[in-house]
């Protein structure tokens, strides 16, 4: 039996707010990579001495670099919030009995990255 | 109000269009009137032609899933007047194969369901002189909301992913895995996990979220899906971790 | 042509319930399950209310059969009668077991509700979606059953008989066109009631009657069919059900004035609370002749959509609505924009029910050797002259297990080949189908026109109060009807997924169910349940303690002869309510 299929359009990602989201959460995934990468390369200019060091620095400060790294923190937020979004959808929690509401899981979660972040600050600048 | 409003409806017809065009009918515009009430009154009035399914024409049948004004929806309960002055564009439900004007082929939902096992699997099944399984109405909400499908389609017809992966289980199919698996009564989760953690699986669902907003039953596949990951995720780690502690 | 032990046609709650049980009773079998939809698109998961069986401790299957029996006005077979309550609560319990979200008490045991005409709490429930919970788990439970085949939307157009004995079916695939032929050791046939022969009824739009008209044109008799159930709350325009359990819950009917109504149909006296057996709790029968008297007194709300009482559910709150009825909700608020926690439900009666069908016997089994029916298509009697709501469901599983056991044995003993004549049958009826096709498409008639119109000629003649008179006029109609139908037009040539040619024989085949019904009625010169003849207001049973039997004679036109009921333990007595 011949059907027919509709082939799918070039922009259909554009049709919804959804589907964007959805196009640009996936693309999310190559920013992280990028952090990965930045994170190894700095690792690697520490280990090659000060002057490496102060090198990495440099690069880092050009434009274009801080452009990336400022794009690829929006990705990440991007990802961590949806993130964090859908974290009572995954998560049910019972206490006494009763369904812990969704907002309560997700403030829970923005909790820890905040105490988190607070940790990683106080290691860094005491 | 107006008393007509227009309905274009997609035709697709095998032996006359190598694909849809939309034809244009006036129909009354009148309270109460769902979308499906101006198809009936084409084929009964105007162009006996015109094929769609419908059956129950309350919500609960799951038959007459379309795309209307683009958005995937039970044309039994969809109004004419939410969309006056009009136009209606009426279309098939997305993501399937066309077999005639609004009839789409679901045959590949009806392959894929069997495989996640959707039935009360136990190692042990009591004679029913024995009474009922007790379960406590708290034990039956864990999984009632996800017994509530109705197999409409709306959800793999909102899904971008299963329009890029036809491979993928899909929503209604996860879901009614799930509803299963948090049923108090059953003890089937590990023969479902296979199937259900496969690539094919929840892994392929990157939570658009699409077919919980579409579900006319308040379903919420994606939450369905989203708390599998997590069993698996934490499953596997257990199994890693503790590789002699199956079951 | 294939070929499979057993075929059931249909595949709603009694379908699957009888294909399980073939396939339970001998896995040998290949038993198959043809469907003009996919099963769970099925009538079946419409019922709303809850299914009834013994559950509790104070209750007892005398008291269910006696509310049955009462309930059907004597009319039911008695025999039937208690062989379906001892075996519902089984049957429940079994699809417990395969899953249904059956509605529980804190402890974790099943919960019953009141329901009407019944003395006890007995009906089961899960939430106010029990027909689709008890299918879906019916369907899903089948899944799992691999030797079980299915052709989905499939519609079957005959039922293929040589010397009295059924051989098959012969099935058009809708998706392509295909006619087939499908031989089988027995034929089941579950394919529900007839609703849309009526203009305003609850039932789904594939209630067209087919098997019965499928059984009757093979030769099998049709039982009681003039026993149409009018369900007293149905949705104004749409026709859509508002469960009896709105009224078990507490739900008042109401007048225009704000009158509980009932109270002056001797049906009891009006307390707050729901008092079994009693006002909104009455059968359904007695509930929908009221409103006609109410009409009649000009009580009633004039609507756009015709004269309305109201339901009045306010008093009951949100949390309970919510908890027990949350598809009325769901459904008010959706097909009719109003909110059934702070305003009045309007309702009026609607054709719910088909208390007479396919002629069988208490396995299941026709006049036909190798034909079984079971479910609303079927008359075993467990019904009578009315059936009390929650009953159906059970009876579906009851008599759907004991139709696909007793035709599991009768498959299993005749296993040899299929006469010549059936071939001959099916090559017949593929050319019947093809020249119907060329033949109509020259004819001039539109079928929504003639089905409007049947629809009428039933409504007027044999709706909740018929005569003589109203029913000699309606046979008259359907004669006329049934010419212009032989002129009936197709404009759709497709092969593929053609509605307007199955359209066409659903015509045909509502047609002949009309005119049993109305053959029927107006045979049966007495008043009894869902038949009440205002030429003939009292119930004989001098005369009429029997079921009427009507057969298609060979010049096509219809014979009825009466068979006696069954009474094993209740003689017939004045049906009590509220008193």
């Amino acid at each position: 039996m011949s059907t027919y299929q509709r082939p799918l359009a070039l922009f259909w990602w554009l049709e919804r707010r959804s589907y964007l989201l959805f196009v640009l959460r996936e693309l999310s995934a190559v920013f992280v990579a990028w952090f990965v990468v930045y994170l190894l390369l700095l690792v690697n200019a520490v280990s090659d001495g000060a002057a490496s060091y102060q090198e990495f620095l440099d690069w880092s400060g050009r434009r274009w670099v801080v452009a990336v790294n400022v794009l690829a923190m929006l990705f990440v937020l991007l990802h961590a919030i949806t993130w964090f979004g859908l974290a009572p959808r995954a998560m049910v929690i019972r206490v006494r009995g009763r369904r812990l509401p969704p907002v309560q899981v997700v403030a829970a979660h923005y909790l820890a990255w905040l105490v988190l972040s607070a940790v990683v600050a106080w290691l860094v600048l005491r | 109000m107006a008393d007509e409003i227009t309905l274009e409806v997609a035709r697709y017809r095998p032996e006359l269009e190598s694909e849809p065009v939309m034809e244009s009918f006036q129909v009354p515009l009148r309270e109460h009137w769902a979308v499906l009430d101006g198809l009936t009154y084409v084929k009964d009035q105007l162009d006996g032609t015109l094929s769609f399914r419908w059956s129950c024409r309350m919500g609960i049948c799951g038959s007459c899933g379309m795309t209307v004004n683009g958005e995937p929806q039970l044309s039994c309960a969809t109004f004419l007047t939410d969309y006056a002055p009009g136009p209606v564009r009426v279309e098939p439900l997305r993501n399937f194969p066309v077999i005639r004007d609004l009839v789409i082929d679901i045959d590949d939902f009806m392959t894929k369901l069997p495989e996640v096992k959707p039935w009360i699997i136990r190692d042990v099944h009591s004679p029913v002189e024995e009474g009922e399984y007790l379960q406590t109405p708290q034990e039956l909400d864990e999984y009632q909301q996800f017994s509530m499908c109705i197999n409409c389609m709306l959800c793999y017809s909102a899904c971008p992913v299963y329009s890029l992966e036809p491979d993928f289980i899909g929503p209604a199919a996860i879901a009614l895995a799930q509803r299963y698996n948090l049923d108090s009564r059953d003890e089937g989760a590990e023969e479902r996990r296979a199937v259900l953690s496969s690539p094919e699986g929840i892994w392929a669902c990157t939570f658009v979220g699409e077919c919980s907003a579409a579900c006319p039953k308040g379903v919420d596949p994606a939450g369905a899906i989203q708390r599998y990951k997590l069993t698996a995720a934490t499953r596997s780690i257990k199994d890693l971790l503790m590789p002699r502690s199956r079951r | 042509m294939s070929f499979h032990d057993v075929v059931v046609i249909g595949g709603g709650g009694a379908g699957l319930r009888a294909a399980i049980a073939v396939a339970e009773t001998n896995p040998a079998l290949r038993v198959a399950v043809i469907s003009k939809v996919y099963p769970m698109r099925s009538h079946t998961v419409s019922a709303e209310g809850g299914a009834a069986a013994v559950a509790a401790d104070d209750d007892t299957l005398d008291e269910h059969a006696y509310d049955t029996v009462s309930g059907s006005d004597w009319l039911c077979d008695q025999d039937a009668v208690e062989a379906f309550v001892a075996e519902a609560p089984r049957e429940l319990l079994r699809l417990e077991h395969w899953g249904c979200p059956w509605s529980r008490q804190p402890d974790g045991r099943i919960a019953v509700r009141a329901f009407g005409g019944m003395k006890n709490r007995r009906t089961w429930f899960a939430a106010d979606r029990t027909g689709f919970h008890l299918l879906h788990t019916l369907f899903q439970t089948a899944l799992s059953y691999s030797d079980i085949v299915r052709y989905d939307e499939w519609y079957v157009t005959k039922i293929l008989v040589d010397d009295g004995r059924a051989y098959g079916v012969v099935a058009i695939e809708l998706s392509t066109g295909r006619i087939e032929t499908i031989t089988a050791g027995a034929v089941i046939v579950c394919t529900g009631g007839c609703g849309r022969v009526y203009p305003f009824t609850t039932n789904a739009n594939i209630k067209t009657g087919d098997g019965m008209a499928l059984a009757y044109r093979a030769g099998a008799a049709l039982k009681d069919m003039e026993f149409v159930q009018y369900h007293p709350t149905g949705l104004p325009f749409t026709g859509i059900l508002i469960t009896e359990a709105a009224r078990a819950e507490g739900g008042w009917l109401l007048n225009k004035d704000g009158y509980r109504y009932l109270q002056d149909y001797d049906l009891g006296t009006p307390s707050p609370t729901p008092v079994l057996r009693s006002m909104e709790l009455g059968p359904r029968d007695r509930l929908s002749q009221a409103f006609v008297h109410e009409l009649d007194k000009g009580r009633t709300i004039d609507t756009p959509y015709g004269p309305i009482v109201n339901l009045d559910l306010r008093h009951l709150g949100a949390k309970l609505i919510d908890a027990k009825l949350p598809f009325v909700r769901e459904l008010c608020s959706k097909y009719q924009n109003i909110d059934p926690v702070k305003e009045l439900v309007p309702v009026r009666p609607v054709v719910h029910y088909m208390m007479g069908g396919i002629h069988t016997g208490i396995r299941g089994e026709t006049s036909l050797e190798g034909l079984y029916a079971a479910g609303e298509v079927a008359c075993v009697s467990i019904n009578g002259a009315n059936r009390l709501g929650s009953n159906s469901l059970p009876e579906c599983l009851v008599f759907g297990n004991r139709a696909g056991r007793a035709a599991a044995v009768h498959a299993g003993r005749y296993r040899h080949a299929v006469p010549p004549a059936i071939e001959a049958q099916g090559r017949d009826e593929v050319r019947r189908l093809t020249e119907d096709l060329t033949r109509h498409s020259e004819g001039h008639e539109r079928i929504a026109d003639i089905r409007t119109e049947m629809q009428a000629t039933m409504e007027n003649g044999a709706g909740i109060y018929r005569d003589g008179d109203s029913l000699a006029k309606a046979a008259e109609q359907l004669e006329e009807l049934r010419s212009r139908y032989t002129h009936a037009a197709i404009d759709d040539h497709s092969t593929r997924f053609n509605t307007e040619l199955i359209a066409l024989l659903e015509l045909g085949f509502m047609l002949d169910v009309a005119e049993s019904i109305i053959a029927c009625a107006h045979r049966r010169e007495e008043s009894r349940g869902a038949h009440q003849r205002t030429d003939f207001p009292a119930r004989d049973d001098e005369r009429f303690l029997a079921h009427s039997l009507v057969r298609r004679q060979p010049d096509g036109t219809s014979r009825v002869t009466y068979l006696p009921v069954t009474i094993t333990r209740w003689p017939p007595g004045e049906r009590v309510y509220g008193r």
